[in-house]
């Protein structure tokens, strides 16, 4: 168990600066995420060009893997359609969760997160941007609850 | 461990001694010794409560109340000496008055259900104040929807203080029920108590006191404080989980009915009628937690052993020196600035998450408790989603608290 695993340079990075950090005007849709354990809340807004998420953005507030996870998926799923963030929402879960995965080449920054694994406690943290994303791409997206 | 033994506290308690008794102490997490600092949230057992488990556990097992074999009669000997050992602990005036319950949640749940549901109507009102643990929020809320009763929270000041002068002014001859916490859980505030109940009991109404991080670090004597109710848990006080107390008024019990049906609580059953029990049996429905029970007479044996006063002023001066420690730190501001507080220091560091402080401190074996701490009304007062929290127990040492300030360091060195 390697703190600067967990803490890589990228993810400090966008912790400090989260991108895409905000809120989107109508019409767009949005879901809350609510993580109990440690307060972490954050509400994502998508908007779709058909089945392209063509504009993203979130706000709350959270902790640095949180807040680090949510604005790297911001910037991989924009320009994407539905089926192929289905695809890398897989892979970022295996990355999250299984030891035996390597990162994949196609997660590109989203990388960064591989550390996550070796701290069991702090996957949620990671994981609750995408389950937000996954509501506020859904019909009558609610709030989502990593508990 | 020696690094932890370093200056023990002058006076006569002898720290290093008292760690020994705790077995836990001694074991590594992540390479380090363990520097527990989350007794608030459960304090760890020290081997003569260990022991005492496993010499029922080993020897004296069978159930209670039940049968005139011997180990039947062993356990039921071992487990009335803890109902009386806890009637001593809070100096009970009898043991009808000592209710074994799951811990603090259950007693107040059963405050709530078998007190509070067959009498409060619409109009009564049960004030509590905003530094309340959920355990003693929720159980009300639940009660105000059976029977339309209404909750009154008396608010707190930038300290951490209840607003006395607020709450004399929101107890009314509506008010049936204060519930209090002696000590609250989220930012170590020692509450006035005592005055609390002669205030609410010059209106007719009773009292609740939740003394869960009361009883590890003040001397409770629950008839000098006049409570009605007062309740804890084994867990934060040295002894196991899943048993704890409620000491109740006898009249007040008395007039309760039964909470569940079941075992023990009966005298008779048919299926016309049955007969209840006396007190403390009839609120009492099942097997209990027996050799739990025995672990918490052990504790109670223990912390009078080292006395509740040494214990405590050990502490106040720990206490002392982390707050001193932790205001030197740039970007960590002390939430909870009460004048009187026990044990317990939330704090937040500027641009750094609780949750990823708590990790940091963790990978050097560094246990704190990150969050909301069951208290989020009290963080939504502080305008903040969690806090870190250090709490401390008789085991500590300042070894602990430079641990933690060498911690924090390294929290502030990874972060930039």
């Amino acid at each position: 168990m390697e703190l600067q695993d967990l803490y890589r340079d990228l993810i400090l990075d966008h912790n400090r600066h989260p991108r895409n950090f905000g809120r989107l005007a109508d019409p767009a849709n949005h879901a809350q995420g609510h993580n109990p354990l440690c307060g972490d809340q954050l509400t994502v807004f998508v908007r779709l060009d058909g089945q392209t998420v063509s504009d993203i953005r979130f706000e709350g507030s959270g902790c640095a893997i949180s807040t680090a996870s949510a604005s790297l998926m911001t910037e991989a799923v924009k320009g994407r359609d539905r089926a192929a963030i289905g695809t890398l929402y897989d892979k970022v879960h295996d990355l999250l969760t299984r030891r035996d995965t390597q990162a994949d080449a196609s997660l590109g920054k989203l990388a960064a997160l591989s550390g996550v694994r070796e701290f069991p406690a702090r996957v949620k943290c990671a994981s609750l941007c995408w389950h937000t994303l996954n509501a506020a791409l859904s019909e009558g997206a609610a709030t989502v609850s990593t508990e | 461990m020696a690094a932890n033994l370093k200056s023990p506290t002058p006076g006569s308690y002898d720290v290093g001694r008292v760690r020994a008794d705790f077995p836990i102490l001694a074991t590594t997490v992540h390479g380090h010794p363990l520097v527990y600092l989350d007794s608030a949230a459960s304090s760890q057992r020290p081997w003569p409560v260990l022991r005492a488990v496993e010499q029922y556990e080993t020897r004296s097992h069978a159930n209670v109340h039940r049968g005139v074999h011997s180990l039947s009669q062993a356990a039921t000997s071992a487990f009335e000496g803890a109902r009386e050992r806890a009637r001593r602990f809070v100096n009970a005036s009898s043991v009808r008055e000592v209710i074994f319950v799951r811990g603090t949640t259950e007693a107040i749940n059963l405050v709530a259900q078998s007190y509070g549901r067959p009498r409060f109507r619409p109009g009564d009102e049960i004030l509590i104040t905003a530094l309340e643990h959920h355990a003693n929020i929720v159980p009300w809320q639940m009660l105000c929807e059976q029977t339309g009763a209404t909750l009154k929270v008396a608010p707190i000041n930038r300290r951490g203080e209840l607003e006395f002068d607020e709450y004399l002014e929101l107890l009314s001859p509506r008010t049936r029920l204060v519930g209090v916490a002696h000590v609250s859980n989220a930012l170590g505030t020692v509450l006035p108590v005592k005055r609390v109940i002669e205030a609410a009991h010059a209106h007719g109404a009773v009292v609740l006191v939740d003394g869960a991080q009361g009883v590890p670090h003040l001397r409770v004597d629950v008839r000098d404080l006049g409570a009605d109710f007062y309740t804890f848990s084994g867990h934060k006080l040295y002894g196991p989980t899943g048993i704890g107390v409620l000491y109740g008024r006898e009249a007040l019990l008395e007039a309760m009915p039964p909470w569940q049906g079941g075992g023990d609580m009966i005298l008779t059953v048919s299926f016309e009628k049955t007969t209840y029990n006396e007190l403390p049996y009839r609120l009492e429905a099942g097997t209990p937690n027996i050799s739990g029970a025995v672990g918490l007479a052990a504790a109670m044996d223990y912390v009078e052993g080292l006395g509740i006063e040494a214990i405590a002023a050990h502490e106040d001066q720990l206490l002392k020196r982390a707050t001193e420690q932790l205001t030197r730190i740039p970007g960590i501001q002390i939430i909870g600035t009460a004048a009187h507080k026990a044990s317990v220091l939330s704090f937040t560091m500027k641009g750094v998450h609780p949750h990823d402080l708590g990790t940091i401190l963790d990978s050097q074996g560094i246990a704190v408790r990150t969050g909301h701490h069951c208290a989020m009304p009290v963080m939504t007062f502080f305008g903040l989603p969690a806090t870190a929290r250090a709490s401390f127990g008789c085991y500590n040492t300042e070894g602990d608290i430079e641990a933690l300030a060498r911690g924090l360091d390294k929290v502030r060195e990874v972060f930039g």
